[in-house]
């Protein structure tokens, strides 16, 4: 009996890593664990025992519960005391990604209250959009040194904060009781005070990149550039956005940047079409804000503010989005004219919340890039304005 | 002492006791990872109920409740253990002014268990006279990822050391519950050694009974309308959705206010009971004053002003 049911788990176990679960050892031994503990007969209570041991992100559970019909189908779970180990054939020819894979309407209506870096790549999309997909030129070597020189260079205007944690430090302001007891204790009983002083550290970083047509001729380098800012630090969310908004965060995460760019030309799927900065904001507030922006990250929005919408509903957007945050900094590559005016609808209604406004005539080349975040001497707006101007 | 339910339909009846309506889907991992001495990882949207599980378990089985609240930059000496430095140093002076200054003996007394401060991890692990406490360590992601990775030790053995005094390892595991807003991922590593459970909002069915259970004074027909208001405003597309405890809490105030019905007047009076942002209340009050509370109350809105 256990024999068959370990078989049936470790068969289930792989039909979701084939679904790209990340399942190990571990979790199908709980998984077997779980089922011993339960009834079997109830199919609910073996749903979510199993659900309980193999799923570890929300995201994951429309996937699982796909998985998991076929899995009770295919092993007759109806009959439960007495599980069939699942027929030759099955075995012989196991559930492959393709058969396990949700359906594209299944997985669209499962995304659509639950976006998650693995099933944004599967959202709604409409006709009416132009979806296309893009072809980065592999990363030569030449640009890879470059990439990783100027990144050394890259200081964001973005001080480190200060953290809740303490270190070691001669100078610091605050006594170590701790090290200050041990090393009295070393010496013999005099007190040779030790200091501390409160740890800092970047604080998270939030991209927000355009890649609308608009932004096309930057496109390669602006990636080449969050490619390399992702694996740089830690606690950095990449996402893209144009007529919607698409989480590359993992898919940047590679560390090959050739590989990393190809999978997120694939998850991105509206390159170089319009711009709907309004309703693309609103996504990222509505759904990832309160997950990426929790612990007072800096938001980087790369656009160049030429919104298809006509603002419409921006500033109201882009107001929540700045008081999320510890400080939203916008790079405007537009500026390609030394007597640039903010006629665009979409840039002024933007403006008003910008922290930090980097206007750019060109950016041509990550150097130009990174000299326009750091060292030219920035527009910088006077404190936080709350209400629109 | 209770003795821990035997099975899921036990664990609901447990709840329940304890005036907490579970379905099934939270009972099953519930009941797991009390029957396989596992951590129990509860995501879910802000007031879907996830601390309150640890309560009433705590309630219904008799058990003392160790919370540690977690925030940015939570570190041993807060969540562990810290040395009481003035007794220490007080013991050494002692120990000097009874000439026992170059003793080393000393250094063994004063990193002793009576100048330990235990905080709530380590008072978990210790022996409990009503049995193993449950450990409730909530919103696991205001903390940073170094205290993540110290949990794993805690969490996988049950054990935690001390440089200066050994390991303490906990006879019997506490039955622990870790709750997340979700405002950051924790990290696979820490999840792999929990059950995981995505605490969802409930469904009108579910909510009455809960409601029905908390507040039983609101009356039938007044919980059926702050149900099927609050679900109308789930389907809404807010900022911040209401989760279970703001309909808790909405209905109390209905009740202070001595409301029979849900109007217009007593809407527009509470609504910041129910929605904690501006935009949204403005939203909310927008369509009411097109349209009246009555779509509310009918099941969920199609919003006529339009989200996009």
């Amino acid at each position: 009996m256990t024999g068959t049911l370990a078989f049936n788990v470790m068969y289930f176990a792989r039909m979701l890593r084939r679904a790209g679960f990340p399942i190990g050892p571990g979790q199908t031994m709980t998984a077997l664990a779980a089922l011993q503990a339960i009834d079997l007969g109830q199919k609910d209570d073996v749903y979510w025992a199993l659900h309980a041991a193999l799923v570890d992100r929300h995201a994951r559970s429309g996937m699982f519960r796909f998985a998991f019909e076929r899995f009770w189908r295919a092993t007759s779970f109806e009959a439960p005391m007495a599980w069939p180990a699942p027929a030759r054939a099955a075995a012989d020819s196991p559930p492959t990604l393709e058969s396990v894979s949700v359906s594209e309407q299944d997985r669209e209506r499962e995304s659509r209250d639950e976006p998650d870096a693995e099933t944004t790549e599967t959202l709604s999309w409409s006709a009416a959009e132009r979806l296309r997909a893009m072809d980065f030129e592999a990363m030569s070597a030449e640009e890879r040194a470059e990439a990783r020189r100027m990144m050394a260079l890259l200081r964001l205007p973005i001080p480190a904060v200060p953290t809740r944690r303490f270190h070691g430090s001669p100078s610091g302001s605050r006594i170590d009781m701790r090290a200050t007891l041990r090393k009295m204790v070393r010496a013999g009983g005099v007190i040779d005070l030790q200091r501390r002083r409160r740890a800092s550290r970047h604080p998270p970083l939030v991209v927000l990149c355009d890649i609308s047509g608009s932004m096309a001729s930057y496109a390669r380098m602006l990636l080449h550039f969050l490619h390399v800012i992702t694996n740089d630090r830690d606690r950095v969310h990449t996402f893209l956005f144009g007529t919607r908004l698409t989480n590359v965060t993992r898919e940047m995460a590679h560390r090959d940047p050739d590989v990393a760019l190809a999978r997120v030309s694939r998850a991105a799927r509206d390159w170089s079409g319009g711009t709907r900065i309004g309703q693309t904001l609103a996504t990222f507030n509505r759904l990832w804000s309160r997950r990426v922006l929790g612990q007072g990250a800096v938001v980087l929005v790369i656009s160049d503010g030429l919104d298809r919408d006509g603002g419409e509903g921006l500033s109201q957007e882009m107001e929540r989005l700045q008081h999320s945050c510890r400080r939203l900094i916008w790079l405007n590559p537009l500026l390609r004219y030394e007597a640039f005016e903010p006629k665009s609808a979409g840039i002024r209604a933007m403006l008003p919340y910008v922290d930090d406004f980097r206007p750019v005539h060109n950016i041509d080349s990550l150097a130009s890039l990174v000299a326009a975040l750091g060292d030219l001497p920035s527009e910088r707006l006077a404190g936080r304005q709350h209400k629109a101007a | 002492m209770t003795a821990l339910p035997a099975n899921i339909d036990a664990t609901v009846e447990l709840l329940r006791q304890g005036g907490y309506v579970a379905d099934r889907a939270l009972a099953t991992p519930l009941y797991l990872a009390l029957a396989l001495q596992r951590p129990l990882f509860l995501e879910g949207e802000a007031g879907v109920g996830k601390t309150e599980i640890a309560k009433v378990l705590a309630a219904t089985l008799g058990r003392d409740l160790v919370r540690l609240q977690c925030y940015e930059g939570l570190d041993i000496a807060a969540a562990v253990y810290e040395w009481n430095y003035p007794r220490q140093m007080m013991a050494i002076r002692l120990a000097e002014a009874a000439g026992r200054g170059q003793d080393q003996s000393i250094v063994k007394d004063i990193y002793g268990a009576d100048f330990l401060i235990k905080r709530p991890l380590l008072a978990a692990l210790e022996p409990h006279a009503k049995g193993a406490p449950i450990l409730l360590i909530d919103e696991i992601d205001r903390t940073d990822e170094p205290f993540e990775a110290f949990l794993l030790e805690v969490l996988s053995d049950y054990q935690i050391s001390i440089p200066e005094l050994g390991t303490v390892h906990a006879a019997t595991p506490p039955i622990v519950i870790l709750t997340s807003n979700r405002t950051r991922e924790i990290h696979d590593a820490l999840k792999r050694r929990c059950l995981y459970h995505w605490l969802d909002y409930p469904n009108a069915e579910r909510e009455r009974a809960i409601l029905a259970a908390r507040l039983p004074k609101v009356g039938e027909r007044l919980t059926a309308q702050v149900v099927a208001f609050v679900q109308a405003l789930r389907a809404m597309e807010l900022f911040k959705p209401p989760g279970i405890a703001e309909s808790l809490d909405w209905a109390q105030a209905l009740l202070v206010l001595d409301a029979g019905e849900i109007d217009r007047g007593i809407v527009d009076a509470t609504l910041g009971v129910l929605l904690k942002y501006q935009d949204d209340i403005a939203r909310v009050r927008g369509e009411i004053a097109t349209r009246g509370v009555a779509p509310f109350l009918s099941g969920p809105v199609e919003p006529a002003v339009a989200a996009q």
